[in-house]
């Protein structure tokens, strides 16, 4: 490899950094993300330089199909989508790493019949390991999300030891690749049992625990590509695999904290499911119900508003609705703010994606350390599909399943009103006793309907 | 080999110091454009490719992962800009 591309990757991988530094403001993120494609550019074009292309019609036919589905997909998708659309790109990813691994594999078994050194054997394992796994985890993650399959977790007598005796297997075949690289079958034993691993592993996790798995996956994703990094000896993907690796864990441990439970609590999954039966001889709770008119009244004689969004506000595509309330709102001089749960929504940072989509300005939106001490001094909070992350037993009742997660005081407002369909429960399967605080106020029916019907008596006012 | 481990190992600190810093009103643009950052498989895909004859198996899984490379990188940080492009302060 010569020194000019070597450079160039440099130059790459430097772009990648920087850009991901300009991530850290909201002013300069998108020059950070221009930048960062700018570095990819630079790789690419220094890869296509340093390969005397002798398939050059190939290429040229894949990346124009792949840049076509992707400006395509990329400029279609939906907001609330996103979620999704992040999933399943994992997934691209994942088998892209996979596909190369397993390219470089048999072109240097079958076609150069050469003996491959035992660090590059080992860096083709993990990347189909990881590859595989983040393929079809990623797929199912997308299933759930997309609602192909039931987001309830989905588990079975003895999943975990099943597992537990696939990985095993598959370091057995692992030892034995390395041993004998040449076995087709080897290989085959390892791409199904990584395969099929993908599966097992997130069927048992339920939706409201999506944020994690999506941010793992991500993270798989990095790693991938930097195992391939170590199979192609390239620099440019162990340092954007690392990033993007360092990335994923990141936002995974924030995630797993602002639920108050470990990784390995989220991983093992079928979370909410036993606390029903726990949870069943207590009293039920006798709700107030408000209507629209009266709660228009009421936005009327505010002078402090906060609204606490959550996925079921993305369910009802409620964010436009929302806006106009704001503005009615701000008409009448009520300060008008976002609270935002880490953990709202399917994906981190999914609600204020949704609100800025709806043209909310970004300093409206709170994150909860923040906005927590404000609840007090506030005349009304607005709940819109949100359930868990209210709940006070997070705070009191050290016997709940969500015992210690911290969460939005939206209780502590003077007045609480809670726009959902029914009564049902919120992911954890647990009654939220703010639903019976004297302070709350139940208003039922569809967030968008409701909504809509409010504003226009506001407007009448 | 100890010299690439160098790198995954910096890289990773790095990546840790920078991310820890994100504002969580970035998190969702900044999963999407770090998926498009995972797309640098390009790079290897392109390599993978590159081989005579339609009947190796090898140049088939390159330009498979050529594509979905691809997808990776154009999506990503398309989607990546329509959603920062959003974000404004009134």
């Amino acid at each position: 490899m010569s020194l000019a591309i070597e450079l160039a990757y440099l130059v790459a991988s430097i772009m990648f950094v920087m850009g991901m530094k300009l991530m850290n403001k909201t002013k300069s993120a998108r020059k950070g993300n221009r930048l960062s494609a700018l570095g990819m550019l630079i790789a690419i074009v220094a890869t296509l330089l340093q390969i005397d292309a002798i398939s050059l019609v190939e290429i040229f036919g894949c990346i124009v199909l792949g840049s076509a589905i992707g400006l395509y997909y990329a400029n279609k998708v939906e907001m609330t989508k996103m979620p999704e659309m992040v999933a399943i790109f994992n997934g691209f990813g994942g088998l892209a790493s996979f596909s190369v691994a397993l390219s470089d594999y048999f072109l240097r078994t079958e076609v150069n019949m050469e003996s491959i050194e035992i660090v590059t054997v080992i860096s083709i394992i993990v990347s189909v390991f990881i590859g595989g796994l983040t393929f079809t985890g990623s797929l199912v993650a997308y299933l759930k999300l997309n609602g192909n399959i039931s987001g309830s977790p989905i588990t079975f007598k003895g999943q975990h030891p099943i597992n537990l005796i696939l990985f095993l297997g598959f370091l057995t075949a692992a030892v034995f690749t390395v041993i004998d690289q040449t076995d087709p079958m080897l290989i085959i034993i390892l791409i199904v049992i990584a395969l099929i691993l993908g599966v097992l592993t997130v069927i048992p996790i339920g939706g409201a625990d999506m944020p994690v798995v999506i941010s793992l996956l991500n993270s798989y994703s990095g790693m991938a590509a930097c195992a391939t990094g170590f199979i192609l000896n390239n620099n440019v993907l162990i340092v954007a695999g690392s990033l993007v690796g360092a990335s994923g864990i990141i936002l995974t441990q924030i995630m797993c904290k602002a639920m108050n439970r470990s990784l390995v609590n989220v991983l093992l999954g079928g979370f909410g499911q036993t606390v029903n039966e726990i949870q069943g001889d207590e009293p039920s709770i006798t709700v107030k119900e408000i209507g629209v008119e009266e709660t228009a009244m009421l936005f009327d004689g505010v002078s402090s508003v906060i609204v606490v969004p959550g996925y079921g506000m993305a369910v009802a595509q409620a964010q436009h609705v929302i806006r106009e309330l704001m503005e009615q709102c701000e008409k009448r001089n009520i300060d008008f703010k976002f609270a935002i749960h880490p953990v709202a929504g399917r994906m981190p940072g999914h609600m204020n994606v949704l609100l800025a989509e709806a043209n909310i300005s970004y300093d409206k939106l709170i994150e909860m350390e923040s906005i927590n001490d404000e609840f007090p001094n506030t005349d009304l909070v607005l709940i819109v599909g949100a359930n868990d992350v209210v709940n006070p037993a997070a705070r009191n009742n050290s016997q709940s399943p969500i015992y210690g997660m911290p969460i939005l005081n939206a209780d502590k407002a003077r007045t609480v009103i809670v726009c959902k369909r029914s009564m049902g429960k919120g992911y954890a399967g647990v009654e939220n006793e703010l639903f019976g605080y004297p302070n709350c106020l139940m208003l039922f029916g569809d967030a968008k309907q409701t909504i809509t019907k409010v504003v226009s008596e506001m407007k009448d006012m | 080999m100890i010299i690439l481990i160098y790198i995954l190992v910096l890289a990773s600190f790095l990546g840790f110091e920078l991310i820890a810093k994100v504002p969580p009103t970035l998190h969702t643009p900044l999963m999407s454009g770090s998926n498009a950052i995972s797309g640098i498989t390009i790079v290897g895909a392109l390599l993978a490719c590159n081989e005579m004859g339609y009947t190796n198996l090898s140049k088939w899984l390159g330009m498979v992962a050529l594509v979905l490379a691809t997808i990776n990188v154009v999506g990503g940080y398309t989607v990546t800009d329509r959603m920062l492009k959003m974000f404004k302060k009134k």
